[in-house]
């Protein structure tokens, strides 16, 4: 079968668009002087790549160490999370909710009592079909499709907290207030955000563009968050899953969150 | 027409105050002034032509910001071939550390209040450059 009337148009108009908008881009970026292009290529420093980040959290090693807050501190003081103090200004990336809160469905009163008194460690799911971004009007969240991270462009947020609504796992927080004042101590290396934008967790894609592992999995001392490739059969993650019976957030709503338990 | 005289010179006064400022600045002899970025790293070069980051600094720092956030790239290689990281804090400002008497010199001058530095951090400026005038 050849090309249908329908699809051609389809084509006809992508290509049009991709010539205009790349166009206008390369027009900027000619050093008028020189009249040379200024293009960029692709990044140096080793990044870790993969085709589908995902987590694996072992909440056994987890209610070992309870009290533990060590991956919390370190990704709130890396991305500049700021401490309001106060429940209902919160902003937060990575925190710990009780057994029943995050896993509604597997919550029972007869569970063993160690499993339903504990806490579990509960972020942004990066979910494959992540009902955020469908309802972003400005696509200032989105998929990224080459690894899986649903991303966060403060630039284009709004803030009209589509997404907050949304996202069934509460893993986005809204800045009511400037930030700045609330941020203990402030790491210059990465941006803090501004009154009246939403922020979660990114799987701390600045620090994997820089060859490092996102710093909560860098600084739990037990080693029970464990990150890696979903799509290789080979890795950390995978074998993990292969090994252990995992549980995920509230997988009835379709939503396919990639992190996963070990409870 | 009735009382044109007080109305003539009533408008002369309105005029006169409300072109104050420009006749004022002639008189006192302020028109001449220009904004004045300091450059405080000696022998550093830019990675561009300062002629042409005077007047595309602003769409470069554009495609700069979607080339990172939405596309992952981070690299830039500039016209002389060097190699840079697209990131206003870390690289624009590690050889421009003094914004008050670089961004904000022209930017003050052109009322141009650009947000860039409510999110992303500029270096701290020592007293001896905030001082150097």
């Amino acid at each position: 079968m050849g090309i249908n009337r329908r699809n051609f148009i389809k084509l006809a108009g992508i290509t049009a668009a991709v010539g205009v908008g790349g166009k206008k881009i390369m027009g900027e970026l000619v050093d008028d002087t020189t009249g040379l292009p200024v293009v960029d290529t692709a990044q140096k420093a080793s990044p870790l790549k993969a085709k589908r980040w995902a987590m694996v959290i072992d909440l056994k090693k987890c209610r070992e160490k309870q009290g533990c807050t060590a991956c919390i501190n370190a990704c709130h003081a890396v991305h500049n999370v700021p401490d309001l103090g106060n429940p209902k200004d919160e902003v937060k990336w990575i925190w710990k909710e009780d057994f029943e809160g995050a896993f509604p469905s597997a919550d029972h009163k007869y569970l063993e009592e160690e499993i339903r008194n504990s806490h579990a460690l509960v972020f942004c799911n990066h979910c494959d079909n992540p009902p955020c971004v469908r309802v972003c009007p400005t696509q200032a969240t989105w998929r990224r499709k080459a690894d899986g991270i649903v991303m966060m462009d403060m630039h284009r947020c709004i803030g009209c907290r589509y997404c907050v609504v949304a996202c069934p796992y509460g893993s986005r927080s809204f800045n009511w207030r400037d930030p700045k004042p609330f941020i203990k101590e402030i790491n210059p290396d990465y941006p803090t955000r501004m009154r009246g934008v939403v922020e979660k967790c990114n799987f701390c894609e600045e620090r994997l563009d820089r060859g490092k592992m996102p710093a909560c999995v860098e600084a739990c001392p037990e080693k029970a968050l464990v990150f890696g490739d979903l799509e290789d059969a080979d890795s950390e993650v995978r074998k993990l899953l292969r090994e252990h019976y995992t549980i995920r957030r509230k997988p009835s709503l379709g939503t396919n969150p990639e992190i996963y338990y070990i409870v | 027409m009735y009382d044109g005289g007080k109305i003539i010179f009533g408008i002369v006064v309105f005029l006169a105050l409300v072109t104050f400022p420009i006749w004022f600045n002639v008189a006192v002899g302020k028109t001449d002034f220009a904004p004045d970025p300091k450059i405080v790293t000696v022998g550093e070069q830019c990675m561009a032509s300062g002629e042409y980051m005077k007047r595309k600094h602003m769409d470069m720092l554009d495609v700069w910001r979607d080339r990172v956030v939405r596309d992952g790239q981070r690299t830039f290689i500039a016209p002389d071939g060097k190699e840079y990281e697209m990131s206003l804090s870390n690289t624009c400002m590690k050889c421009h550390p003094n914004k008050t008497e670089f961004c904000d010199q022209c930017h003050n001058y052109l009322a141009v209040t650009p947000y860039c530095w409510e999110c992303h951090i500029e270096p701290k400026e020592t007293t001896e450059v905030a001082n150097g005038n």
